[in-house]
């Protein structure tokens, strides 16, 4: 059985005026179900090209990449929307709320584009505001609310559709140290309820929560280690 | 897929986030329409004004009068000149016309009425009683002209209202003696006001029988069998083009004549005032493209601010776009917000052009002409805006790269 995130030869060309840039240069892994991954490495490394071509964001110039069984080379726009909807949940550095709505509104987005109609989708925004812990925050804008709580908000909102892949960029970049153990703690908890967790970051002390570390360079894998099993 | 109450919804907040640049927005088009909608209405009142005008001369009228019609470089036909109409004229149409109601022979003329130490100057026309059918003329407090004060030529006359009130205010003029060109004349009645005609008051006027006017009032004019004009009444609207051909064939074989060298006019009441229906109408659209100028420039005002909005919430499309927006998505949100304001505009603008209209119209006198068409078509127009405007941002929208956006800051 295939794994959930299979890339082989995955190749990204950039045209940066004349010069063309490898962003990935030939890259190949399997992501099982369920997996914990961080993907790590400096600027300039390719893994936010990674990280976008995960996502859906962005399509491969060449190589291969099956996630959850959709061929991302092979979808139109309009279906990766659609992937983008249902399989992936983004969590963000900078939460990239929506200032004007509020944290149940926020967490409703993902349904309203899935066409969930709205009874249901309130029912299941408050469900997983309860879940991380906001039970009490439904009605706050995110402006009246900590950065932990915006970035729990825009948790509950990745896990609005029931995605396969939870993908984080950073997500504890923008938060102090103790906050971002919690929110590191809430995604070793959602990855133990069987979600796909795997976060880009260039914190190695965010990386060491992960089972598995996939180290990047100039568009290529230079390290790609399991974690010892938790005793 | 989006559903559309929710499509709705999120274009509705979006303008609620911001309703003061929201209102300034759709300004544009409030102005547009409510000058679009005041000007059609406006030009409606003023049509209307100008058929009923023309109406109350009398309806199904054909006039005839001495002299060819202008041709172009205003030369007049060369034979007849002003004698060239004649009571036998008149009574050939009666006779060999099919199809007539009334013909009405009349003679121009004018003087100085004196009666109670005040004077008045006024045009007097000799007629016959088939001239009250003729112009629908009705007898507002005494007696009409009847046959025997023509016969007889008898000293009788009856008064517009205009001249009632300046030769005997206060007080009944039927009854009473006034002196015109040296001769003393009853007053047998006073006529129904007809109101203003837009270049005279047709009620600035007095009725005296054809025969005494011919030869008491007239003067030389008077002399002879020529009379100024004859009024024809066609039984219908639609036989008057026949009437018209039968009265003219009539006068060209009395007068042997063969259309260039006619040396009279039969004037068609009718298309009189489909030209002037015509010339208000013209002015009316006149006036509409240079309000539709404007909501021009409001569709623009929309589209200027959409862009605006579209780069300031670009980060916003990115995040869309990341948690599953397809580009019809962002499209229809933008497109809708863009239709909303302009919709929203329109409406307002319809209520300020009607409240206008309604204080223009009320301030010239003119009635207040509304067509059930108009909001629709204010609507409509309102709608097309926003669609037309809203389109170039809404697609700029649409096509923005999620990941560019997303690094926004």
């Amino acid at each position: 059985m295939p794994g959930l995130i299979a890339a082989s030869a995955l190749v990204k060309l950039y045209a940066m005026g004349e010069e063309t840039v490898h962003a990935l240069d030939g890259v190949s892994f399997d992501i099982e179900r369920g997996g914990y991954v961080a993907i790590v490495g400096p600027s300039g490394s390719g893994k936010s090209t990674l990280m976008n071509l995960i996502g859906g964001l962005d399509t491969p110039t060449g190589g291969r990449l099956h996630i959850d069984g959709h061929d991302i080379g092979a979808m139109d726009d309009s279906d990766l929307a659609v992937f983008r909807n249902r399989t992936i949940g983004f969590v963000f550095q900078s939460f990239n709320l929506l200032p004007r709505l509020t944290a149940l509104e926020n967490v409703e987005l993902p349904l309203i584009y899935g066409g969930v109609e709205s009874r249901r989708r309130k029912e299941r925004a408050i469900a997983l505001l309860r879940r991380v812990g906001l039970g009490e925050r439904l009605a706050h804008k995110p402006t009246q609310l900590s950065g932990g709580q915006q970035q729990r908000v825009a948790i509950a909102r990745a896990l609005a559709c029931e995605p396969q892949i939870l993908l984080a960029d950073e997500p504890t970049g923008a938060l102090d140290t103790h906050t971002g153990r919690e929110i590191l703690a809430l995604f070793k908890e959602l990855n133990q309820e069987g979600v796909c967790v795997v976060i880009v970051t260039h914190d190695s002390e965010v990386a060491a929560q992960t089972a598995r570390i996939i180290e990047m360079r100039d568009g290529k894998i230079v390290r790609d280690q399991h974690a010892p099993a938790p005793a | 897929m989006i559903r559309s109450t929710d499509l709705v919804g999120a274009a509705m907040r979006a303008l609620r986030a911001n309703p003061m640049r929201s209102a300034l927005t759709a300004l544009g088009v409030i102005i547009g329409v409510a000058s679009v909608v005041a000007m059609v209405a406006l030009g409606s009142g003023a049509q209307a004004r100008v058929e009923a005008n023309i109406q109350s001369l009398g309806s199904n009228l054909l006039i005839v009068v001495p002299g060819a019609q202008r041709g172009a470089g205003g030369v007049r036909g060369a034979a007849g000149g002003w004698d060239s109409l004649t009571l036998g004229d008149a009574e050939a149409i009666e006779r060999d016309v099919a199809n007539i109601a009334a013909v009405a022979p009349v003679q121009n003329a004018g003087g100085q009425m004196i009666a109670n130490g005040l004077n008045w100057n006024t045009r007097v026309l000799g007629v016959t009683p088939h001239y009250f059918i003729a112009r629908d003329l009705a007898v507002e407090n005494g007696r009409p002209i009847e046959d025997a004060d023509v016969s007889q030529a008898r000293r009788v006359i009856l008064l517009g209202p205009t001249v009632a009130q300046n030769l005997f205010p206060n007080m009944d003029p039927v009854g009473q003696t006034l002196r015109l060109n040296g001769g003393a004349y009853e007053v047998i009645g006073v006529l129904e006001s007809k109101g203003q005609s837009g270049f005279q008051d047709q009620d600035d006027i007095a009725l005296a029988p054809l025969t005494t006017v011919k030869r008491r009032i007239a003067g030389r004019r008077g002399r002879g069998d020529s009379i100024s004009q004859i009024s024809v009444k066609a039984v219908s609207e639609d036989l008057i083009p026949i009437v018209e051909a039968d009265v003219t064939d009539v006068l060209r074989q009395r007068h042997r004549t063969d259309g260039d060298d006619d040396d009279f006019t039969v004037q068609n009441l009718a298309s009189i005032t489909d030209a002037m229906k015509e010339t208000t109408q013209t002015f009316t659209l006149l006036l509409a493209a240079i309000a539709g100028v404007s909501l021009l420039v409001g569709g623009i005002g929309i589209m200027n601010i959409m862009l605006v909005s579209v780069t300031e919430r670009t980060r916003e499309i990115g995040l869309r776009k990341a948690l599953g927006a397809r580009r019809s998505d962002i499209l229809n949100q933008f497109g809708l917000e863009a239709i909303a304001l302009s919709v929203a505009g329109g409406a307002a603008g319809l209520l300020i052009g009607v409240l206008g209209a309604w204080g223009i119209t009320s301030a010239m006198g003119l009635p207040l002409v509304l067509s059930a068409e108009t909001p629709i078509y204010a609507m409509l127009f309102s709608g097309l805006v926003g669609v037309t405007f809203g389109a170039y941002p809404a697609w700029r929208a649409a096509r923005l790269d999620p990941i560019e956006a997303l690094r926004r800051e």
